[in-house]
């Protein structure tokens, strides 16, 4: 009866409250006295019971700005890029920014089922589906901007390298064509291992299905998926070698992105720190949108036991890590113009806290490095509804970000003759808000008939699946009683 | 198809229809990871061969339990990856930096001069060689998963099989098959028995 440790700790009632007072019993990743079967009934019940009215009020509010979308695109195709706020010295206005903004979003997904993953960071299993899904949708919003921006659409296809009757291939050195194979392999990628680690919930759901149409359609995307040991072995080294593939494509992409800027002599732009200082800015923003759609998602769906405190509380930091990056990256610049002696440089960042888009650069320091400095405070990471208010002011920030970046460096050019002030249309407005209506309906789509959550993965890390039985009072953690062969750190063999 | 919900009756003859069916597998449940666990290494020393155990979760050292040997998936993934990056790099070459002759006009190279810049130089062309080693590689990969796993496969005589339907839930399955040289009908139902199945299940082959 000596461990007091142990009596103490046995008085706090919740698990997280409990990893405060004694760091190595962190708080379970499952709460509550789950098993393989309630957890199962928790996700499966989001989509096989009937569609919840809220649903459809969403649902109708996102569909709306989404025919904004259309409409605008439509409006687009027929008139041409002059609708649009871009002029002769602002070429690049609001479709890059967006373009921009939406890539950005989606890296925070693949962070989480890629490089969390390599790093044995367990806790993503709760999120990390529809993490995944938040990219594939946030990278279907991004396409669309590069794509309606080269005006003719029908000439779309110049993008790709194919023969023509031209006789002419894309430039292969230039970052435009980079990005087109950057943004394309990352949809393809990010999209079949989103659709490989469904597989075995699709499964769950064709087993568990009523109705005999979504046994069928279930059944269908299930591919015949049954849990066999072998599959299993397989389909773990394929997790694990996808991983390893993403990772460095993630980080590739944003640089790609960058390098459309980096590679370019104009002042604010031309820095070698746009790479780093992009990916990290891409997490930052992305983990922001995460939390944005998980803190809402798991109080309608009642996930509260497998999104729990301890993944808000992870999230909320490495949004903050990633967000004090980009405040390094921020204060570089500025050092950067100052100690080249480069006159148009240091003119281009006093021009952005100074100039005529003052509100802008401020409105990005504002909610890009002020507002998440209160994540230190455990007591605010521990309130959920100040994270989401943190997360969604970040998600402004790192728009207003962009728009720093590609408006204030273009707007006064080398030519003072030539200096102009851009502002957005109305075709800008509605499209930036027809990208988001496009985002949310697919999201909603996604939460009503896909799993949300990957079961079988959130399984693995149940002391269930590790041969100990609830109730358990903490994270599980391999000790030297456990059998050699239920110990974690198998994943390789 | 014959169910049993206990297991002492597993080695009844089955009735009707059934009994004249082909068998096509035994099923025995288990309702934990370290239940299933055992039962495996049981049905492995047995020297049984066409056999499985399904489960909704993968169970970490159950390769060990089974005697099953690492996959050559990481392979597949290399060739594909190397296959890519030899295309991306054929391309870039190709398109930029050669001017081959009339045959086939429109797919012949052409040669942009930029600034002055080599026609082919690898640092500028190192993201498109990247992005397509990691394209083919991850592709290479899926179809490698499904290729080795025989998937997709929509019909199975398992998917008709009653416990089948909680093996994608909670519930753990050993499965041997009647292809296995040592299954018989009711010696490996008296064998199941002997690991502690919670449920026995004869699969027959669909008619």
């Amino acid at each position: 009866m000596a461990t007091s440790t142990a009596d103490s700790i046995d008085r706090v009632a919740d698990p997280w409250e409990r990893q405060r007072y004694e760091p190595s019993h962190r708080a379970p990743l499952v709460l509550g006295d789950h098993d393989f079967t309630s957890v199962t009934d928790v996700v499966t019940g989001i989509t096989l019971r009937p569609t919840p009215p809220l649903w459809y009020v969403a649902f109708s509010i996102s569909l709306a700005m989404l025919s904004l979308l259309v409409v605008t695109t439509a409006y687009l195709f027929l008139t041409g890029v002059g609708v649009w706020g871009n002029n002769n010295t602002v070429g690049w206005g609001f479709p890059i920014i967006n373009f921009v903004f939406w890539v950005g979003i989606g890296h925070a997904g693949t962070l989480i089922s890629a490089i969390l993953f390599l790093l044995r960071q367990n806790w993503r299993t709760g999120i990390n589906r529809f993490a995944e899904a938040m990219t594939i949708f946030a990278v279907c919003c991004a396409a669309i901007f590069p794509g309606i921006h080269v005006g003719r659409i029908w000439l779309v296809l110049w993008l790709a390298p194919y023969p023509t009757e031209l006789a002419m291939w894309p430039n292969a050195r230039s970052p435009l064509f980079w990005d087109v194979f950057a943004v394309g392999t990352y949809a393809t990628v990010s999209l079949l291992f989103w659709y490989m680690g469904m597989v075995p919930d699709l499964a769950t759901l064709r087993d568990r299905a009523k109705s005999r149409v979504a046994q069928m359609l279930y059944g269908f995307f299930a591919l015949g998926w049954n849990g066999s040991s072998r599959h299993w072995l397989r389909f773990e080294k394929a997790y694990l070698l996808l991983a390893a593939l993403a990772t460095p494509l993630v980080l590739s992409v944003h640089s790609v992105v960058s390098f459309d800027f980096a590679t370019s002599q104009i002042p604010g732009w031309h820095t070698t720190i746009f790479p780093p200082y992009f990916v990290a800015g891409a997490v930052f923003g992305g983990f922001a949108m995460v939390l944005a759609l998980a803190i809402p998602s798991r109080q309608w769906f009642g996930l509260h036991d497998l999104i729990t405190p301890r993944h808000i509380d992870n999230m909320a930091k490495v949004m903050l890590a990633t967000g004090l990056i980009v405040a390094y990256a921020y204060s570089v610049e500025f050092f950067t113009a100052w100690y080249s002696q480069h006159h148009y440089e240091q003119f281009v960042f006093m021009n952005r806290p100074l100039g005529p888009y003052w509100w802008a650069f401020w409105i990005m320091v504002t909610c890009n490095v002020a507002a998440p400095q209160l994540l230190w405070l455990p007591a605010v990471r521990r309130r959920i509804w100040f994270v989401f208010a943190i997360a969604v002011l970040v998600n402004v920030g790192m728009w207003f970000e962009r728009f720093v970046i590609v408006v204030t460096s273009l707007h006064r050019d080398f030519l003072p003759s030539s200096w102009t002030l851009f502002a957005p249309t109305w075709v800008d407005l509605t499209m930036l808000v027809g990208s988001f209506g496009l985002f949310f309906t697919l999201f909603l789509l996604f939460c009503r008939f896909l799993p949300m959550v990957a079961m079988a993965e959130v399984k693995t890390v149940m002391p269930q699946a590790h041969g100990i039985e609830p109730p358990i009072r903490f994270d599980y953690q391999p000790g030297p009683d456990t059998p050699k062969e239920l110990r974690r750190g198998h994943w390789f063999t | 198809m014959v169910d049993y919900d206990s297991p002492e009756q597993a080695t009844d003859e089955p009735t009707g229809q059934a009994a004249a069916a082909r068998p096509y597998a035994w099923v025995a449940e288990f309702t934990s990871v370290a239940d299933v666990m055992r039962a495996a290494e049981r049905v492995r020393d047995a020297n049984y061969s066409v056999w499985d155990v399904h489960s909704p979760l993968p169970i970490h050292g159950i390769n060990r339990c089974m005697g099953l040997r690492p996959t050559i998936l990481p392979w597949i993934t290399l060739s594909h990856g190397l296959v890519g990056a030899g295309l991306g790099l054929l391309m870039v070459w190709w398109i930029n930096a050669t001017t081959a002759p009339g045959w086939l006009p429109n797919v012949q190279g052409y040669q942009f001069l930029a600034s002055g810049k080599p026609l082919f130089s690898l640092p500028a062309n190192i993201p498109v060689i990247f992005e397509m080693t990691i394209l083919f590689a991850a592709i290479g990969t899926l179809l490698g998963l499904l290729g080795l796993n025989k998937l997709p496969m929509l019909s199975n005589p398992l998917h008709q099989s009653r416990l089948m339907r909680r093996a994608t839930a909670d519930r753990f399955l050993v499965v041997i098959d009647a292809e296995d040289p040592q299954f018989d009908r009711v010696g490996t139902a008296e064998f199941l028995k002997t690991l502690g199945p919670t449920a026995l299940e004869l699969v027959v082959e669909d008619s």
